[in-house]
């Protein structure tokens, strides 16, 4: 990484390694570094933590964070959110918005995995009822949804039927049979984001992906079986209108994204912007943020096939979700809905969405880019469905496999505070060799077993490398965010059955 | 025969690599064998197919992005992993190369799976002559 280590010697931040980027706290759990700090830098960065948090973000954070407020057409500041950690282009936990007129758009503020998300079922079923069939209902799951590498899913697509996916998103599932209507209201943007161009998208994007759609991946994506602790919920009003009643509740919850039809176009686009970029007159501090003005032919072109794989990405966890109706429902032997498995929310984390903000008092059409990032409107917000309208949107919060993940709803200060956006996670605080070297897969299993969750895995490896110890502390996350109200803590989930890639 | 080291404090969701070669072919080739550590235990992937692949790039970094890129592209593609390379690289440009890949499909009985590499990235992509010959740095999105 050219740069010094990035952080404070300043009497003001916690921070403790030697490097001096001034980190100024400007307010309960804010933290600025001003323009002055980077040559370039067009915008303050602010970063949203705890003095512990910060004090666990590596140096990668700072450093990328402020390239991040070096791009063009940035507008207010270059954000990161509480669970932010060392990525690629971007910090993980990274939101900034350009002015869609003058900014750019750039495919290392969005990630490889375009709208990696996370998707919530509740049901009606109480822990007592599910934990004596757990094992056959995890097996059964594995079974359903494939993971990890290589895996193919079981639906067959042409050519022109994947270009119908691109275009429609979950409401091409919907209209093929794999799910119900009332799904996509519960899915951020409908389940379909507007400006899809499968026309952008290489025939390379669509080999990887034809074959992939109802697949986890691996790494950090799973499918799990939640339940209500006794004291988890934390807003029963809120709680009520996610049809969350009563602890011992279970739920079901997936975080995946667009697999390799995604990975691809992401591929694609960073090898063009690399290259087209220097055209436009652009220079970027690390060549992961290449970019291009949104309005341009490349950034429109980008757009479009980013959008195309955002909208594959809902369709996935919908044919997921399909799976997960009809596994529950033959292990249970009741009917889907007689089971209660309706959709609470599905919300995205990794995108680029035309919205509008208001900043310094001027209405703007923004492209807001949040990488490792949840999106967190608040009441009466735009694309907030009918049953939220009044409470605001539901965010998923996923933490590690053996400590649990949190929902809460979006705020309106969020939409002043953070371009409406929250955090996505625990955020790693550890490498995953690190995490390799110090529990075996298998040991971890066994354990997590003797503690009442069960995990089936595609790979060993993968388990240990996301163990809890790996992460962040989930609540110390929440508690910031509830804190700043750029989100409100509403219900904590722990798992019971975990199915990973 | 080259070499590779993970480096753990970079990017820690992801799997950075830092390969050396004795020359262009064998950084090539070692990235190759690397990303191939990432994906699966080489042990378990019978090498039963061969391929030869040619790739061109303006520049030999970007070279090395799209040979990686691909090698990538065909474990999705093809469901292929290859676990051993024999590269030849021309400098002159437009940079080329030349492979002879060896490896087999991934067998769910009997591949142990590791991580689905999704993506090589730029951030910190390097790749530059060493005292001994040629050294690349690589950011592989996990």
């Amino acid at each position: 990484m050219a740069g010094a280590r990035a952080s404070s010697s300043t009497s003001e931040s916690p921070r403790d390694d030697e490097s001096p980027v001034k980190t100024l706290p400007v307010g309960d759990c804010v933290w600025e570094i001003p323009p002055s700090e980077k040559p370039g830098m067009r915008v303050p960065a602010r970063i949203y933590a705890s003095e512990t948090l910060l004090r666990q973000m590596d140096a990668g954070v700072f450093e990328q964070v402020t390239n991040v407020a070096c791009l063009p057409g940035i507008v207010r500041a270059a954000l990161c959110m509480p669970d932010g950690h060392w990525g690629y282009g971007f910090p993980i936990g990274g939101v900034a918005a350009f002015r869609a007129d003058t900014g750019v758009i750039s495919p290392g503020g969005i990630g490889f995995d375009i709208n990696c998300g996370m998707r919530v079922l509740r049901t009606a079923l109480t822990e007592d009822e599910v934990r004596p069939r757990l094992r056959e209902l995890v097996d059964a799951l594995f079974a359903a949804v494939p993971s990890g590498v290589g895996a193919r899913g079981f639906v067959r697509l042409s050519d022109d039927e994947f270009r119908e996916v691109m275009r429609e998103g979950a409401g091409w599932c919907v209209r093929r049979g794999y799910g119900w209507p009332e799904d996509l209201a519960a899915t951020e943007g409908g389940g379909c984001l507007p400006g899809a161009d499968p026309e952008r998208v290489s025939a390379r994007a669509l080999g990887r992906g034809r074959e992939q759609l109802g697949t986890l991946g691996s790494g950090n994506h799973y499918l799990e079986i939640q339940v209500v602790p006794p004291d988890g919920i934390h807003d029963a009003r809120v709680a009520r209108a996610f049809g969350i009643e009563r602890p011992g509740q279970v739920l079901v919850m997936l975080h995946c994204g667009s697999r390799g039809f995604g990975h691809q176009v992401g591929t694609d686009y960073l090898r063009a912007f690399d290259q087209a970029m220097g055209g436009y007159g652009i220079s970027v501090r690390d060549r992961e943020l290449a970019c291009a003005p949104f309005r341009s032919p490349d950034g429109q072109a980008y757009f479009g096939a980013m959008t195309a794989a955002a909208n594959t990405a809902f369709a996935n966890r919908q044919v997921i979700t399909h799976r997960v109706r009809e596994v529950m429902a033959r292990v249970f032997g009741r009917d889907a809905r007689a089971l209660g498995l309706s959709l609470v929310y599905d919300v995205c984390h990794n995108t680029a969405k035309l919205e509008r903000h208001v900043v310094d008092g001027e209405a703007l059409d923004l492209v807001v880019h949040r990488k490792g990032a949840t999106r967190a409107f608040g009441p009466g917000a735009p694309d907030v469905p009918a049953a939220y309208r009044e409470i605001g949107q539901p965010v998923i919060i996923g933490g590690s496999m053996e400590t649990g993940s949190a929902l809460l709803v979006g705020t309106a200060h969020a939409m002043e505070e953070t371009f409406g956006s929250t955090a996505h996670g625990a955020g790693r605080t550890m490498s995953r060799h690190a995490a390799k070297r110090r529990v075996w897969g298998e040991t971890l299993i066994e354990e997590m077993a003797s503690r009442g969750i069960i995990v089936r895995a595609a790979s060993k490896a993968g388990v240990a490398e996301e163990a809890g110890f790996a992460y962040k502390s989930l609540a110390e996350v929440v508690d910031v965010v509830h804190r700043l109200d750029v989100s409100r803590r509403v219900v904590s989930l722990r798992p019971i059955g975990n199915i990973k890639g | 025969m080259g070499r590779w080291e993970f480096l753990e404090e970079v990017a820690v969701a992801d799997c950075a690599v830092e390969v050396e070669g004795t020359d262009l072919d064998d950084v090539f080739a070692t990235a190759a064998e690397a990303l191939a550590e990432v994906m699966v235990d080489p042990a378990t992937v019978a090498p039963v197919a061969e391929r030869t692949l040619t790739l061109s790039a303006p520049s030999l970094d970007l070279l090395l992005y799209d040979w990686l890129a691909e090698l990538i592209y065909l474990k999705d593609s093809e469901r292929m992993i290859f676990t051993r390379a024999e590269v030849h690289v021309t400098q002159d440009p437009p940079c080329a190369l030349t492979a002879r890949l060896r490896g087999g499909p991934i067998d769910p009985g009997r591949t142990a799976l590791r991580a689905d590499a999704k993506a090589v990235t730029l951030h910190q992509f390097a790749l530059e002559r060493a005292p001994d010959g040629w050294r690349a740095r690589v950011v592989v999105d996990i």
